[in-house]
């Protein structure tokens, strides 16, 4: 038996070699089946996190714009998944520290970029092309500062989500008798009259939907001038203005439920539909997600501004670059055309639920909730979100994230605010 | 008497067993139920309720997505299972019976590099890997065999080291060699420890993500990266990622039913040899 | 008594495991180490000195404190658990009972599920919520009428990470008993009849017979336990986000390293936890190996 064993071993070794050279013989042939005949081989790899549900739709949606109008560029659809894209930023730092950068990749429009990419010289700026496109003039001028650095624009966004949205059970508001809020102090009071009535007044989840709320608070509290100007060193984080924001963020937290340390921004939205909550503020892939649970909008959930930022668009947006050593720059520019044009957008947002950021999509494409967004997005104050990568370079953000933890196990106030203070010393404009 | 004693005692032991298994199956019925749910059933609330109608669409949509990425598992989970197991074999032989100077030395050294935190090396072993022209699925085999190399010998050693020495001499006096030794008196009784070190590899080169994510490109992606990008970067349909994660444990799910018979057999041929 | 050409051979078998594991292991923590000792933050390598810098601002780092603390309640429960767990079901499943392959199978199917989805279900399992919106184990315990059970799980505070490696245990204590079942079925059987027949109990079998002879599985039990326990990431992710409540040093090594771009200090982070597990592990391996050769 164990002479058998021993020749059938070896046997199973030998045979799985033989399955590897024959599989790995396939796997470099594969390619040049796929590839349409007749072609000159240009390629463009474009890495993204767009792998499921409206975003992969929109991603393909996206393609068969491009393979329309460039046939005879092959499109490898690069896109690794990761709860709000860590993977695939792990991913894709790997590969460009081992010197092999797709042509072109996803990333939050804004310092996330910038602070990351083009610190590190990855990417290219595109003015010539946003001339050539004419894109300066549909998209919103106030857009347009935060997704450059010293005059160049460094990237093409496609979508725009609004960060600071407060989504409310409309029912729950009618049988307490409570208006919806417009500024911070009239939302406490509603919270308190909910609470009083054995309501949870707000839905709140894991700790970077606290961060999210943070971050519109802080702009709710503010304005926006003061806002932006926490982001560029002219608001003094140390201030008693941020110190009564930070103490409305520690009030807004004393409404939620007890229970958000282990919930998702899914599980702590579907209270509000569902009627266990009353308010939640969350961006507004929410709204997809209402749908997509049978929900009606307006009888199921309404929105408005996060108090205390009516007339303000808090904005995220995802965007392609142009790589520093793209293999194949020309296709990349060609990718580049479609995610900045009409028909690519119009082809994108729809599917994922998204807004455009030209200003001039049609509006017959999209539902109710993003037909008022995208009259916000043309007319409000454009400022950017700090979860979502718009304001704060990554390693800044990480080091509030950090702080922001603290503070929500030890309650802190003053630490955190001179955390904050420090943060944007080692990582931010302040001096 | 004392048998009869022994199997009163046996019955009794079946309670602890089923408690435990209410504890290992609650989780697996809560995934379960979910993976037949639509998508605007799932909800904490209701965790526990069977869902409404029994529909596979979950599966047939994870399966959809899982099974262009199948065939490159197999292809690198059953390689990368097989050479580990077999080199974590001769290495525990070698360390165990044939102590060279420094072997004891060479244990700990090989044992220590199973703590090393694979997040902090990515960057070196992408360059290396890439440097040394090994990508795709033949650099991922090559990184599971290798950092699989501590704990295959570990675990093969520690067996080897608790066999009795004269099962070695008395063979040695009958005539075999170091090879002879190995292939005639210790792969037989080995078998148990093979079972537990290709579950071992086989599991954990089935679920590597991070391995996987960095050292292939999207054609080459193994089932754990397929099933990770059914997730989107906002809205995860938890149904379908559970009916994915559950068609995604049904080759180590065999491999546990196929080897559990060898387990048995290995049992036997151990103890007739004695 | 060896013949000098199987020495030879011996050696040859292992060299190429020893080469492999001088690059791609010692190799690897080499240039890791000296990351840690650089001024590397952003995308792009620099390798300017920094000293010991990174280390003693991680000493100062609250985070990372909260994350040795985490770490350590995590391992014992988690290490302990399995152990005690694993060393059970294998005893119990060696008694020759009907259906033992059922069990055997079921004990071990939690390892064959990734962590990334185990980790929801264990969050939905141990929701905290109250009232109403009571769900999962909690609303399992108060049908059952188990009230005092019922408790604030991960989210407890200090102690919540406990209840993570229960979910841990869940997922590997199946192993572990695969560990001690392999380690039971290879003690011969004369040895247990000879003891039986010198007025054993079953009691004083396992504790002066099995337990000594398991001493090297339980060795390697630990080992492999511990090294998990010091890499547990994708559970705690997907069980509770990244939450600094429930923060463990491979968590913090992640996202310090890919979302925050602070090479040096991720290595930092890295090079202690190998640190404290080379204290930990090189003088029980020195003993265990002395006490071998004493044999």
């Amino acid at each position: 038996m164990s002479k058998k064993f021993w020749y059938s071993l070896i046997a199973v070794l030998m045979l799985t070699a033989l399955v590897l050279s024959a599989c790995g013989g396939a796997a470099t042939q594969a390619p040049a089946q796929t590839q349409p005949p007749a072609q000159g081989g240009k390629e463009v790899e474009v890495f993204s996190w767009w792998t499921g549900g409206g975003e992969a739709a929109g991603l393909e949606a996206m393609i068969k714009v491009f393979n329309a109008k460039y046939p005879d560029i092959k499109f490898i659809n690069a896109a690794v998944a990761g709860g709000a894209g860590t993977n695939a930023r792990a991913v894709l730092a790997t590969r460009l520290q081992s010197g092999d950068p797709p042509d072109s990749w996803q990333g939050h429009a804004g310092q996330e970029l910038i602070g990351t990419y083009v610190a590190g010289n990855q990417i290219q700026p595109l003015n010539d092309l946003y001339e050539s496109e004419g894109w300066l003039k549909v998209m919103p001028q106030t857009l347009i500062p935060l997704i450059s650095q010293d005059g160049k624009i460094y990237s093409v966004p496609v979508n725009i989500h609004r960060a600071n949205v407060l989504w409310y059970n409309p029912k729950i508001l009618e049988d307490n008798k409570i208006a919806v809020p417009t500024t911070i102090d009239e939302w406490f009071a509603a919270m308190d009259k909910l609470k009083a009535a054995g309501v949870t007044p707000l839905a709140l989840g894991e700790q970077w939907t606290k961060m999210h709320l943070l971050e519109t608070i802080l702009l709710g509290t503010l304005g926006a001038e003061k806002y932006n100007g926490l982001w560029n060193g002219t608001t003094d984080w140390g201030s008693a203005e941020v110190k009564t924001a930070l103490e409305n963020f520690q009030k807004a937290m004393t409404y939620a439920n007890t229970d958000s340390a282990s919930l998702s921004w899914q599980d702590a939205a579907q209270l509000v539909v569902n009627g266990d909550a009353a308010f939640n503020v969350m961006g507004d892939w929410a709204e997809g997600y209402f749908r997509e649970l049978g929900k009606k909008p307006k009888v199921d959930y309404g929105w408005a501004p996060v108090p205390g930022s009516v007339g303000v668009f808090q904005f995220l947006s995802d965007s392609f670059v142009l790589a520093v050593g793209a293999p194949d720059p020309e296709a990349a520019v060609a990718w580049l055309k479609v995610a900045g044009s009409k028909e690519g957008q119009e082809a994108f947002n729809p599917v994922k639920g998204s807004i455009c950021a030209r200003t001039d999509c049609d509006k017959a494409l999209f539902g109710e909730y993003l037909q008022s967004a995208m009259d916000d997005w043309a007319s409000n104050v454009v400022v950017g979100s700090l979860t979502h990568g718009v304001v704060a370079n990554d390693s800044w953000k990480s080091e509030i994230d950090t702080a922001l933890g603290l503070f929500v196990s030890n309650g802190d106030l003053a630490a955190f605010q001179s955390a904050l203070v420090n943060a944007c010393k080692s990582s931010g404009p302040c001096k | 008497m004392k048998a009869k004693s022994l199997r009163i005692g046996k019955n009794w032991l079946y309670a602890p067993l089923i408690f435990m298994s209410i504890f290992y199956l609650l989780p697996m019925y809560v995934m379960l139920v979910t993976g037949f749910k639509p998508f605007e059933e799932v909800n904490l609330k209701t965790m526990w309720a069977l869902p409404h109608t029994i529909a596979f669409d979950n599966y047939v949509e994870a399966f959809r997505h899982l099974a262009p990425s199948l065939r490159n598992s197999f292809v690198m989970v059953i390689p990368a299972t097989i050479i580990s197991s077999f080199l974590g074999s001769l290495n525990g032989y070698v360390l165990a019976k044939w102590k060279f100077k420094g072997a004891d030395v060479i244990f700990p050294l090989i044992l220590f590099g199973m703590f090393i935190p694979y997040q902090s090396i990515l960057i070196p072993l992408v360059q290396f890997m890439k440097s040394a022209n090994l990508t795709g699925i033949p650099g991922l085999i090559l990184a599971h065999v290798i950092y699989g190399i501590p704990i295959t010998t570990l675990t093969f050693r520690n067996y080897y080291a608790s066999l009795p020495q004269e099962l070695i001499e008395a063979a040695r006096i009958d005539g075999a060699n170091m090879l002879g030794v190995y292939r005639w008196i210790l792969l037989p009784i080995s078998i148990p420890s093979f079972v537990v070190v290709l579950i071992w590899q086989f599991t954990s080169a089935w679920n590597d993500f991070l391995f996987a994510v960095v050292l292939t490109g999207n054609e080459q992606w193994p089932i754990t990266v397929a099933l990770n990008n059914m997730a989107g970067s906002q809205i995860i349909a938890w149904n379908v990622q559970m009916a994915g994660s559950l068609l995604a444990a049904l080759p180590t799910l065999l491999v546990y039913l196929f080897l559990g018979q060898y387990f048995l057999r290995g049992l036997l041929a151990g103890s007739l040899k004695g | 008594m060896f013949k000098n050409k199987d020495r030879y051979l011996s050696f040859l078998l292992v060299l190429p495991s020893i080469l492999a594991v001088m690059i791609f292991i010692y190799g690897f923590i080499g240039w890791s180490i000296r990351v840690s000792l650089s001024q590397w933050k952003g995308l792009n390598p620099n390798f300017a000195w920094a000293g010991l810098n990174n280390y003693i601002e991680l000493f100062s780092d609250p985070r990372f404190m909260v994350d040795i603390r985490n770490t350590v309640i995590f391992t014992v429960v988690f290490v302990v658990g399995c152990i005690v767990v694993g060393f059970f079901l294998a005893v119990m499943l060696d008694q020759g009972l009907k259906g033992e392959a059922f069990f055997r199978t079921l004990f071990l199917f939690p390892m064959a599920i990734s962590f990334i989805v185990t980790g929801v279900v264990w969050r939905w399992l141990m929701n905290p919520a109250t009232g109403s919106r009571m769900s999962g184990l909690n609303l399992l315990f108060s049908y059952l009428h188990l009230d005092f059970l019922i408790n604030n799980w991960h989210t407890t505070p200090t102690w919540g990470i406990a209840a993570v490696a229960l979910a841990a245990i869940w997922q590997m204590s199946g192993y572990t008993m695969a560990l001690y079942l392999a380690g039971l079925r290879s003690i011969p059987l004369e040895l247990r009849e000879a003891a039986q027949i010198d007025g054993a109990s079953e009691w004083q079998i396992y504790r002066h017979v099995i337990l000594p002879i398991l001493t090297p599985v339980t060795l390697s039990a630990l080992i492999i336990l511990g090294h998990i326990s010091l890499k547990v990431f994708d559970l705690i992710i997907a069980m509770a986000g990244k939450q600094l409540a429930l923060d463990v040093p491979a968590i913090y090594m992640w996202q310090t390293t890919f979302d925050g771009l602070f090479y040096a200090r991720g290595a930092a982070i890295a090079t202690l936890l190998l640190i404290s597990v080379a204290v930990l592990i090189i003088p029980y391996m020195w003993f265990t190996l002395r006490s071998e050769k004493q044999l």
